[in-house]
C-alpha cells in the first residue's frame, strides 16, 4: 500500500526553524514505521535522521511522536495508522536535528533518583534471598527501557521542571526492591518540591509507555509511601 | 579533541560496562558507546544466563563445562570454558548483589530454567542452569551493570562511534579515534589500555535478529590495523526467529516446553535429536528446519515452520515469557496462547572474532602473542569458548566472566605501565575516511550495496554452505568492494549524520563478509554451525584447529592455532 508521511524536519546548520516534509512510500501493511522511514532514508532522502537500533522494542531508541502520540517507531505497524502519518519529535526536548532530541536531560533526571541497588549490610557468600511475592512487588517497574514516551508525554513535563515520570519509575524499582536500604534518601528526593507532587495523575504516561508499565500507578505507590513513611 | 585515560572502553553492552565496574574508582576510565549505553543489544537476550548454581537440581560447574565443550563441537578452548563455567557462578552472585532483579523459587532462591544443550551428568538429559528474569534477562542485565556504573561514577561518551584504533610500529596499543555522532567532531582518545567490546555483526546477513548497530565496529577496525581474526566462518543461526523479520524468540520457549512442528504437525526433532529433542544445540536445530523444508515439509511447502505453545499453560506464557508473547502479538497479530507461531532461522550471534586470552588480552598470531595494552571481550572477541557453536545462555556468561576478567587484568596493567607517546596526526586516518564519504560523488546508494551483500551473505553464508557457493560470495564481494568505492551519501552536514554513520558501518560489514567468505571456503569439513555440503562430516585429523585470517598487504592471509584439550577428548556429537 502506499503512504504518505509527514516529517517535521530540521538541521541547525541550515535551518532557522523546523518545517514539515511530505514522503510517499510504497509499504506493506505489516510494516513497522521504522520500516517506512529506513526506507525514506535509504532510498529517497539520506538527510532523514532519527535514532533507531533494535527493531524491535527492547532498545528504546526510536521514540518518537506519531501522529500526536509517543511511540517506538519500531513498535506501530502502519495498518495501524493508515494512509496519512504525521511524526514529529519528541515534545520539551531541543531538537538536536529532524527526530533526534537531546537526551542529556532526561538521563540527568534518571541520574536524580540514584537508580541502582544501595545496601551496605556485608553481601552474603551466595546470593540475598527475595521471595517471589517481594519480588513481584517491583517486577513492573524493572521494564523500563528509558525510552521517554512517559516523560515527554506529560504535559508538567512540557512547562515546568520536575523529575518526570521515568525517573521516578525508576525509583520505585528500587523503593520497591526488598534488597535496597536508601528509601529514606530517595523518598526525600522524591518529596521536593520537582518530585512526585508535580504529577497531576493526567495518566498520559501511562498510556504512552510501549513496555505497558502502570506508570501513574507506580508514582501514587510512591506518594503513598512518602505520606506513610516520611510524615 | 584530545582526551586522557588510564583506560578506554569502546561499547557499553555487558562486556564492556562489566569491564568498566572493575576499574571505575580505581583508575581513570572513560566508556565510549556508538549508542546510549542502555541502547545496547546486550539488553535484547532474553532467556537466560548459565550458572550450576545448583538452586533447584543438582549441577557442577564441570557438567557446564563439559555442555560448552560438546555444544561448540569441541573446538572450544578447554581452559577458557573451565574459566566460564566455574566463575559463572561467582558471577551471577556478583550481579546478584548489585540488583540484578532474578526470577525467584519459592524459598527466595534465584530461579534456574532449562535451556538447549544444558544437561545433567555429561549429557544424560536437560539440567535447569539457566537463571534469568523473565523474558529479559538481557534487559537486566544491560539495567543492572548500566546503574552500577553510575553508581560507581564511570564516565561515559554516549554517542561517541570508534574510527580507529591507535597502535605504534612495534605494536602497542595507545587509544582509539572516535566521532562524536552529534557534532561529527573526532575525538583522540590517548590510554595506557583499551577494551573492545563493540559487539557482533549480524547485519551482514539479511534475515538477523541483531539491531541495526551490530555492524562489527570493533572487529573491522581490529582486522583494519593487522589483527588477525579467529574463527570467523563459525557463524550461529538461532532456530526461532519470528518469519521475515527474524525478531528472536528466545529458546526459552522450548525451555518451558515449546515445540517445533513442520508443515505436517510432526514433531520433527523426534528424528534428529531424539535425547534432547526441541533442546538439541542450536546449529542442529537450525540445521534441521532447513531440512524440514527442503524435504518439502516447511509450512505450505514455503520457507517457514511452526514454534508450538499452545500445550502450555496460558500463565506460563503470559509471565515467564511476556516479552515474546508480545512481539507475537504486535509484529504477527497472532495469540501465542492459542496459535502456532511462524519461525525460520535467523542470524544471531557471532562465535569468531578478535582472539584473546581468558584475561581478554587480545593476541596476535599462533602462540597467542599478546598486544601490550589491548584488549576485547564479548562477542566481538574470541575466547574461544563457544568454539563451533555457542550454547543459548553462554553470551551472556561470556559478557559477564570475561568483561570481568579482562577489566581486572587491565587495571593491573595501567597501574605497571606509563602512557606511550601517539603515533604522529592519530586522528589521520579516521579524518580521511569521513572526508572521503562526505566529499565522495559516486553513484552508488549505501543501502542498495547493503542490501545486495546480506542477500549474498544470506544465500551462501548462512546454514548451509558449499565451496562453489562460496567461491560466488567471494566474487560478489569483490564487486561491492568496488562499488563501495563509489558511494554517494546525500547528508553532508555534520551534526547527527547518520547516512555518514551507516557508509561507515557499511564499510566495516564489508570486512566482516570478506573474513567470513574466505575462512569458510577455506575450512573443508562440518563443525558446529559451519556445514559444508561438499564436506559434511566432522574431521578431527586436519580441522581441530582455530582459524586465523589476517588483512595483509598481499591480501588476506590464513593460519591455524591448535585447539586447547584439557579435560574432554573429542567424541561424535549426537543429543
Amino acid at each position: 500500500m502506499q503512504v504518505t508521511l509527514r516529517i517535521q524536519r530540521f538541521n541547525p546548520e541550515t535551518d532557522s526553524k523546523p518545517y514539515y516534509r511530505e514522503y510517499t512510500v510504497e509499504v506493506e501493511p505489516t510494516d513497522r514505521v521504522l520500516d517506512a522511514l529506513n526506507y525514506i532514508k535509504w532510498y529517497q532522502d539520506g538527510t532523514l535522521t532519527f535514532r533507531r537500533s533494535c527493531a524491535h522494542g527492547v532498545c528504546g531508541s526510536d521514540a518518537m511522536r506519531i501522529n500526536g502520540r509517543n511511540r517506538l517507531a519500531c513498535k506501530v505497524l502502519i495498518k495501524d495508522l493508515g494512509p496519512k502519518i504525521t511524526i514529529e519529535p519528541l515534545l520539551g526536548f531541543r531538537i538536536i536535528r529532524d527526530l533526534v532530541v537531546d537526551m542529556e536531560p532526561f538521563f540527568a533526571q534518571y541520574r536524580a533518583v540514584m537508580p541502582y541497588l544501595i545496601n551496605d549490610e556485608p553481601p552474603p557468600v551466595r546470593e540475598r534471598l527475595q521471595s517471589p511475592e517481594e519480588r513481584a512487588l517491583y517486577d513492573d517497574t524493572t521494564k523500563c527501557i528509558l525510552c521517554a514516551c512517559c516523560t515527554a508525554a506529560c504535559p508538567i513535563f512540557w512547562t515546568t521542571e520536575w523529575l518526570g515520570p521515568a525517573a521516578i519509575v525508576n525509583a520505585h524499582r528500587f523503593l520497591f526492591d526488598s534488597r535496597d536500604r536508601a528509601a529514606e534518601e530517595r523518598l526525600a528526593i522524591l518529596n521536593q518540591k520537582f518530585g512526585v507532587w508535580r504529577c497531576r495523575t493526567i495518566f498520559n504516561c501511562t498510556e504512552a509507555c510501549p513496555r505497558g508499565i502502570q506508570v501513574t500507578n507506580a508514582i501514587e505507590q510512591v506518594k503513598r509511601r512518602i505520606l506513610f513513611e516520611q510524615s | 579533541m584530545y582526551h586522557r585515560f588510564d583506560a578506554v572502553i569502546v561499547g557499553a553492552g555487558g562486556a564492556g560496562l562489566m569491564a568498566a565496574a572493575q576499574l571505575a574508582g580505581q583508575c581513570n576510565v572513560a566508556v565510549i558507546s556508538k549508542l546510549y549505553p542502555v541502547r545496547s543489544h546486550t539488553g535484547a537476550a532474553q532467556g537466560g544466563i548459565a550458572a550450576a548454581l545448583g538452586n533447584v537440581e543438582e549441577d557442577h560447574w564441570i557438567w557446564h563445562m563439559f555442555d560448552t565443550v560438546k555444544g561448540g563441537d569441541y573446538l572450544v578452548d578447554q581452559d577458557a570454558a573451565e574459566v566460564l563455567a566455574r566463575e559463572a557462578i561467582d558471577a551471577i552472585i556478583e550481579l546478584e548483589h548489585w540488583g540484578f532483579p532474578f526470577n525467584r523459587t519459592p524459598d527466595g532462591r534465584i530461579d534456574q530454567r532449562r535451556f538447549g544443550g544444558h544437561t545433567r551428568n555429561f549429557g544424560e538429559g536437560p539440567v535447569r542452569r539457566a537463571c534469568y528474569a523473565a523474558d529479559r534477562t538481557g534487559h537486566m542485565i544491560l539495567q543492572t551493570l548500566y546503574q552500577t556504573a553510575l553508581k560507581k561514577q564511570v564516565t561515559f561518551f554516549d554517542e561517541f562511534m570508534m574510527l580507529d584504533l591507535l597502535l605504534t610500529d612495534d605494536g602497542v596499543c595507545t587509544g582509539v579515534v572516535a566521532m562524536d555522532i552529534e557534532t561529527g567532531e573526532l575525538h583522540i582518545f590517548h590510554a595506557k589500555a583499551v577494551l573492545l567490546a563493540t559487539g557482533g555483526f549480524g547485519r551482514v546477513y539479511k534475515v538477523t535478529s541483531n539491531a541495526l548497530a551490530a555492524t562489527g565496529d570493533g572487529v573491522a577496525i581490529a582486522f583494519r590495523r593487522g589483527i588477525p581474526l579467529e574463527d570467523m566462518e563459525f557463524y550461529q543461526f538461532h532456530p526461532t526467529g519470528i518469519y521475515k523479520m527474524g525478531i528472536l524468540l528466545s529458546e526459552a520457549c522450548r525451555g518451558e516446553g515449546g515445540i517445533l512442528r513442520n508443515g505436517l504437525g510432526e514433531r520433527f526433532m523426534e528424528r534428529y535429536a531424539p535425547t534432547l529433542l526441541d533442546l538439541a544445540p542450536r546449529d542442529m536445530v537450525s540445521r534441521a528446519i532447513y531440512q524440514e523444508i527442503r524435504a518439502g515439509r516447511g509450512v505450505d511447502g514455503k520457507d517457514y515452520v511452526w514454534l508450538d505453545l499452545t500445550h502450555l499453560p496460558p500463565e506460563v506464557i503470559e509471565t515467564k515469557l511476556p516479552d515474546i508473547t508480545d512481539f507475537v502479538r504486535t509484529y504477527l497479530g497472532l495469540d501465542p496462547v492459542k496459535d502456532l507461531i511462524p519461525i525460520q532461522p535467523t542470524a544471531h550471534y557471532a562465535m569468531g572474532g578478535i582472539p584473546t586470552d581468558v584475561d581478554g588480552r587480545v593476541t596476535i598470531d599462533e602462540k597467542n602473542t599478546p598486544i601490550p595494552g589491548l584488549y576485547a571481550a564479548g562477542e566481538c572477541a574470541c575466547v574461544s569458548v563457544h568454539g563451533a557453536n555457542r550454547l543459548g545462555t553462554n553470551s551472556l556468561v561470556d559478557l559477564v566472566v570475561f568483561g570481568r576478567r579482562a577489566g581486572r587484568h587491565m587495571l593491573t596493567f595501567v597501574r605497571e605501565n606509563d602512557f606511550h607517546p601517539l603515533p604522529k596526526e592519530p586522528d589521520y586516518r579516521a579524518r580521511a575516511e569521513v572526508e572521503w564519504i562526505l566529499e565522495n560523488e559516486g553513484t552508488e546508494r549505501v543501502a542498495t550495496l547493503r542490501a545486495e551483500l546480506q542477500e549474498a551473505m544470506m544465500t551462501d553464508a548462512g546454514v548451509f554452505r558449499t565451496g562453489d557457493g562460496l567461491k560466488r560470495l567471494q566474487q560478489k564481494l569483490g564487486e561491492l568492494r568496488t562499488r563501495y568505492s563509489q558511494i554517494r551519501i546525500d547528508d553532508k552536514s555534520r551534526t547527527f549524520n547518520m547516512e555518514l554513520v551507516e557508509a561507515i558501518e557499511l564499510g566495516f560489514l564489508l570486512d566482516c563478509a570478506e573474513a567470513i567468505a574466505a575462512s569458510a571456503l577455506a575450512r573443508e569439513e562440518s563443525r558446529g554451525a559451519h556445514y559444508r555440503e561438499d564436506f559434511p562430516a566432522r574431521d578431527d585429523a586436519n580441522w581441530l584447529k582455530h582459524t586465523l585470517i589476517a588483512r595483509t598487504s598481499g591480501g588476506l592471509q590464513l593460519s591455524y592455532k591448535p585447539v586447547v584439550i584439557t579435560r574432554f577428548e573429542p567424541k561424535e556429537r549426537v543429543y
